[in-house]
């Protein structure tokens, strides 16, 4: 079956010719209109619309937008922050660089519909150190709209008043966890918090309530109260509500990005009829589907098992093309829709060394606060340079999953997880490759094939 | 301290956008770095003296943050990406063709002071691997032809510039 056509929401501008980052061409495109309606509603409508559209966080976790605003404590009387989470970093993703590159005026009006929704005055862009450029846009979009009365005090006349500004991060990749984020706006180190207590929602930036937003998800929001929270759940499919952008990126024909309404595309159309295909007398091997510490999927392997479709379960029998492109089949089959960043290798790739490379950065990025995540991160990228740089042993593999084994579910943050997904997933689908490197190793190199660590 | 004029403005315009001062910590950071070029112990010490910290609390974030050094780099900052999509798109090859251009180990500054070349993990453009970033610039598809273009341009600007001696 072909592939949908492209559902181009969020995207919709980006790519044609003329459209500038400027606010001038933002409101020639009709830009502002959804907010100028939005603060003459009352804010608990707009909340109820996010809720009834279903949207999802598109960071990566997949949580529930509307329900997360309604954990935010109102009744302590502190402010309510928002913190918009632009600190993109997870290996494979790069939608929101092209949102805040060349489209900053979409984000900022989702921001200012959010912030009037949730009673938030001051909100903060914490973008990652690495879009310098992006930061300036930013800054200087935030001061057209403020001159327009799009932002600042009492914006559209209506005596509310919100301010924006924007956080530079330093390349610290746990920024993106939230509560990590929150400390290092507060200018400390970015460790993460442990929870409970501190839920963003009850105890965020400051010790207030904060809302934590990822820079697609805000978009989405101008999106739902534009069409109305219900009209908004019958784009993609139901639980899995909207369009996604897919971050497609390695070897395939025509790499980039893509927005589909979720679910109504498999990985298979994706990577085939969307991208071109693999690369020139090259197969697909394997695929990360949603960023990089997302479980790999090797092809020629089957899932199977009950879903339900409506009121019914039935029974599904899929291979890595077949699988929906949506959270809830990504979950299911073991591993997750994350950030919607695809990473494709085809059969020029050594497993153990792509293993090696995703593990470099994974002890890199450990922040160090607990034991088994940052010695464990260590250990696992220690043996995998090894068994590429040095003498590798076909015992590797299981000594690189028990070390992965012992992380998950005992560190503060997701990111124990997130560390240990790809060492569990590479050896247990790869096995037999890390098995016989000892002896690939010795072959000669082929041609034209990289090296990865 | 010897902060241009600029810098000192930016500086006390960006601290009042926090409810606790201390959040200006990052904002200081950079906008010294990009005054000084590197982040010295007297920079530290100002930094914290400026929000009203001690320097160790200043000191953990420039030791912590991959961003902020405490030594001088080359003229131009090359950052290769290192992480799996550039990785598997070429990018060991490209930084080793900057190396060679510049005859120069990573992360150290070229005998010729020209650059630094340096190996960073994901910048967020894995749809045009392998990406490089000279200073603010990103470049995409950065293969070892590329590099080395690029590599001409910088040692070209060099040679254009007048001699200080």
């Amino acid at each position: 079956m072909a592939a949908p056509e492209q559902f181009r929401l969020i995207f919709r501008h980006i790519d044609e010719p003329g459209y500038s980052n400027d606010l001038a061409c933002y409101v020639r495109n009709g830009g502002y209109e959804v907010l100028k309606k939005a603060v003459l509603r009352k804010p608990e409508e707009l909340i109820d619309e996010v809720k009834k559209s279903g949207l999802r966080g598109r960071g990566g976790a997949g949580f529930s937008c509307g329900f997360k605003w309604t954990l935010v404590d109102r009744k302590s009387g502190k402010p309510i922050y928002l913190v918009v989470n632009a600190d993109e970093s997870e290996p494979g993703t790069f939608k929101d660089r092209y949102i805040v590159h060349r489209d900053p005026h979409q984000l900022i009006e989702g921001i200012m519909i959010t912030c009037f929704a949730n009673k938030v005055e001051r909100a903060y862009i914490y973008i990652r150190g690495e879009f310098p450029e992006g930061a300036r846009i930013l800054e200087k979009a935030i001061a057209e709209a403020r001159a327009a009365n799009f932002a600042g005090p009492n914006i559209l006349g209506t005596g509310y008043g919100c301010e924006i500004y924007v956080h530079r991060g330093a390349g610290a990749y746990i920024c993106g966890e939230e509560t990590g984020l929150i400390e290092s706006l507060e200018g400390k180190r970015p460790y993460p918090r442990i929870k409970p207590p501190y839920f963003p929602a009850v105890l965020g930036l400051y010790q207030c309530p904060t809302i934590v937003n990822n820079v697609e998800t805000l978009c989405h929001v101008k999106h739902i109260v534009e069409r109305g929270g219900d009209a908004y759940s019958k784009i993609g499919t139901p639980n899995n509500t909207g369009t996604r952008i897919f971050c497609v990126s390695g070897h395939v024909q025509r790499p980039g990005y893509y927005e589909f309404e979720v679910g109504k595309l498999t990985m298979g159309q994706l990577l085939n009829d969307v991208c071109g295909g693999p690369l020139a007398g090259r197969k697909f091997k394997a695929v990360i589907p949603g960023g990089s510490s997302a479980k790999v999927l090797k092809f020629g392997e089957r899932y199977k098992g009950k879903r339900k479709v409506g009121a019914e379960m039935v029974d599904y029998d899929w291979g890595v093309e077949d699988i929906p492109m949506d959270f809830d089949s990504m979950a299911m089959i073991g591993s997750m829709g994350g950030s919607g960043g695809v990473i494709v290798m085809d059969d020029s790739v050594n497993m153990v060394e792509a293993l090696a490379n995703i593990n470099a950065f994974y002890s890199h990025e450990s922040c160090g606060q607990c034991t088994p995540c940052r010695e464990g991160s260590l250990w696992m990228k220690k043996i995998t340079s090894r068994m590429v740089h040095g003498d590798a042993r076909a015992e590797d593999g299981a000594l690189l999953k028990s070390v992965a084994d012992q992380i998950a579910g005992r560190t503060i943050c997701a990111f124990g997880e997130a560390c240990a997904w790809p060492t569990q997933s590479f050896v247990t689908k790869f096995g037999d490759e890390f098995k016989a490197y000892p002896q690939a190793k010795k072959q000669p190199r082929p041609d034209g094939v990289p090296d990865l660590i | 301290m010897n902060l241009s004029q600029e810098t000192l403005r930016r500086i006390d315009e960006v601290i009042p956008h926090y409810s606790q001062k201390r959040s200006a910590a990052l904002p200081l950071l950079h906008l010294v770095q990009e005054d000084q070029g590197y982040i010295s112990n007297e920079a530290v010490e100002w930094i914290a003296d400026k929000l009203g910290l001690k320097p160790i609390n200043i000191y953990e974030l420039v030791t912590f943050y991959p961003m902020f050094r405490q030594k001088p780099i080359g003229r131009r900052h090359i950052k290769v990406c290192r992480t799996l999509s550039c990785a598997i798109m070429g990018s060991y090859r490209s930084c080793a063709e900057f190396q060679r251009q510049f005859k120069t180990p990573l992360g150290e500054v070229s005998p010729d002071g020209e650059v630094t070349v340096e190996f960073v993990e994901c910048l967020a453009s894995c749809g045009t691997a392998p990406v490089v970033m000279i200073d603010d610039q990103l470049h995409e598809k950065v293969d070892a032809a590329k590099a080395r273009e690029l590599s001409d341009k910088i040692k070209a600007e060099s040679a254009a510039r007048p001699k200080t001696s």
